[in-house]
């Protein structure tokens, strides 16, 4: 299983680096939303440490949808989903290397942004910034195990593209309010963010479990 | 169904009628809140409805789910048996309960959810349990849209806002918003496994309720605490219209879940023999 999944992970991260599909356009997108947003709010530095929290995870959130589309769509070529369908690999260690694809996506997406964030937005945290570094991780994990599920679930439907977060915002909501509240809490420093980061874990356990337990059935609906 | 159903609907009709003259003229006008506070004969009533039918919806997909494999049929088995009794345990031996939830009301809810998983794997086997989860999601979203509706309606005048933040209205908004993404889900799949699709949202759906209410349970919470089972009281003649109102509203939904389901039974046969007819005639040995 551990080699499906490093094959399958380490060709998703060459064919990437190859083309820079995903992370051109999703960096793209993510840099106009900053932008756009910064032009909407015009915050002082400390109005947006209130705000930023939000922002951010809503720019990671549309851009990772980006990424998240592209991720299935690209095995619907020369029927290579249907070939893995048929071979004896386990499903699971395909989505598990399609949610570590996505998750590395995501990531860099996210290491890049940073430095921006902060030269538009004037932002420095109060509170313990290390602890940024645990809610992004388990942020990341929770959009993306879901959105590669559902990536799946929409691959099959007449408008995939508008199907994605269609399926994936709405059972995101607990994982969003989460970040966006423990980003909050620590750039503002005013309370602490321990209860947000238990709830994301959990948030993450749960769903991790339901869609490694679900995700053949949706791989196999054809 | 012809000879039962009109019965059926007719009783339903007179028992919604009885229930609106009993909610309008009959109940005592309530002190503080005056004749606005007759709205919540039909919030409350919608509500609990609404999440009966959604519960049927989760229960409908995992059977759906688990029927098709013999072995995670068993493990589900097993696991509602368990719940039954380990809610049952739980709700006499955990001491304190959390705020708002008396032990025999806990029980209840396991002893039913048991039931209601028994009831449908005997009576809803294979295809129709998808039937019944397609049912109860579209009837559900009807009455949790009457309780969006009613909800603000009622909360203007007494709140002075329309809406809060609070646990049970963002709870309800979530489970909302799900369900329509699930319903969406059902209506623009071009795949032969909808049906497991739509299952496996649905379950995604229930596991994510808990995650939202304890999410906003962190914050205030401003809505009334519940009339039964939690810590409000009631007077007993309002009690009892409420309940009145509850039962015409379980008939009118069991009544619309029925007539949608016989009504899909029929889309589903003559789709199937459709496609049967569509099949090229098999070549006569000559």
């Amino acid at each position: 299983m551990t080699s499906i999944i490093q094959a399958t992970l380490a060709k998703d991260l060459r064919l990437e680096w190859r083309s820079k599909d995903a992370i051109n356009s999703m960096l793209f997108f993510a840099l106009l939303v900053v932008v756009i947003f910064s032009f909407a709010f015009d915050p002082t530095a400390e109005e947006s440490r209130r705000i930023a929290g939000g922002l951010i995870w809503v720019a990671l959130l549309f851009a990772a949808v980006v990424a998240l589309n592209q991720t299935w769509a690209r095995e619907l070529r020369n029927q290579a989903l249907e070939a893995y369908r048929v071979s004896p690999a386990p499903a699971n260690s395909l989505f598990l290397a399609k949610a570590f694809g996505n998750f590395v996506f995501v990531a860099v997406l996210e290491l890049l942004m940073t430095p921006l964030f902060i030269v538009f937005y004037k932002l420095r945290a109060i509170g313990p910034a290390w602890q940024l570094i645990i809610v992004a991780v388990l942020g990341t994990w929770a959009l993306v195990v879901n959105g590669t599920f559902f990536g799946a679930m929409s691959l099959r439907t007449r408008n995939r593209e508008i199907m994605l977060p269609l399926l994936l915002f709405p059972i995101s909501i607990p994982a969003v309010l989460a970040m966006v509240t423990a980003t909050t809490n620590i750039l503002t420093g005013e309370s602490p963010a321990k209860f947000w980061i238990v709830l994301l874990a959990a948030y993450d356990l749960v769903f991790t479990t339901a869609c490694l337990l679900l995700f053949e059935t949706v791989l196999q609906a054809e | 169904m012809r000879r039962i159903f009109p019965i059926f609907a007719v009783l339903t009709a007179l028992l919604l009628g009885y229930a609106f003259y009993q909610a309008m003229f009959v109940a005592p006008r309530e002190q503080t809140m005056g004749d606005v506070q007759r709205i919540f004969y039909y919030h409350v009533p919608s509500a609990w409805t609404a999440f009966l039918l959604f519960s049927l919806n989760f229960i409908a997909s995992i059977q759906y789910l688990a029927g098709r494999n013999h072995f995670a049929d068993r493990f589900v088995k097993w696991a509602a048996i368990i719940l039954g009794i380990a809610g049952c345990i739980a709700a006499f031996a955990i001491r304190p309960l959390p705020y708002g939830m008396e032990p025999s009301s806990v029980a209840t809810t396991a002893v039913a959810i048991t039931g209601l998983y028994f009831f449908i794997r005997k009576y809803f086997p294979g295809e129709k349990a998808d039937v019944l989860a397609l049912v109860t999601a579209e009837v559900g979203v009807v009455f949790c849209t009457v309780v969006l509706i009613t909800g603000p309606i009622w909360a203007r005048p007494v709140w002075g806002i329309w809406w809060t933040w609070d646990i049970r209205l963002t709870s309800t908004l979530v489970l909302w918003l799900i369900y329509v993404s699930y319903l969406l889900l059902r209506r623009f799949s071009s795949s032969d496994q909808t049906p497991a699709l739509a299952a496996a949202l649905a379950i995604f759906g229930a596991l994510d309720v808990p995650l939202v209410y304890f999410s906003i349970w962190f914050f205030r919470t401003q809505h009334p605490s519940p009339v039964i089972g939690g810590g409000g009281s009631i007077d007993s003649r309002m009690l009892h219209v409420l309940l009145l109102n509850w039962l015409a509203f379980l008939c009118l939904a069991g009544m619309l879940c029925w007539l949608r389901y016989a009504l899909e039974t029929l889309h589903r046969a003559v789709d199937e023999r459709r496609a049967i007819e569509s099949m090229p005639e098999p070549r006569s040995a000559s």
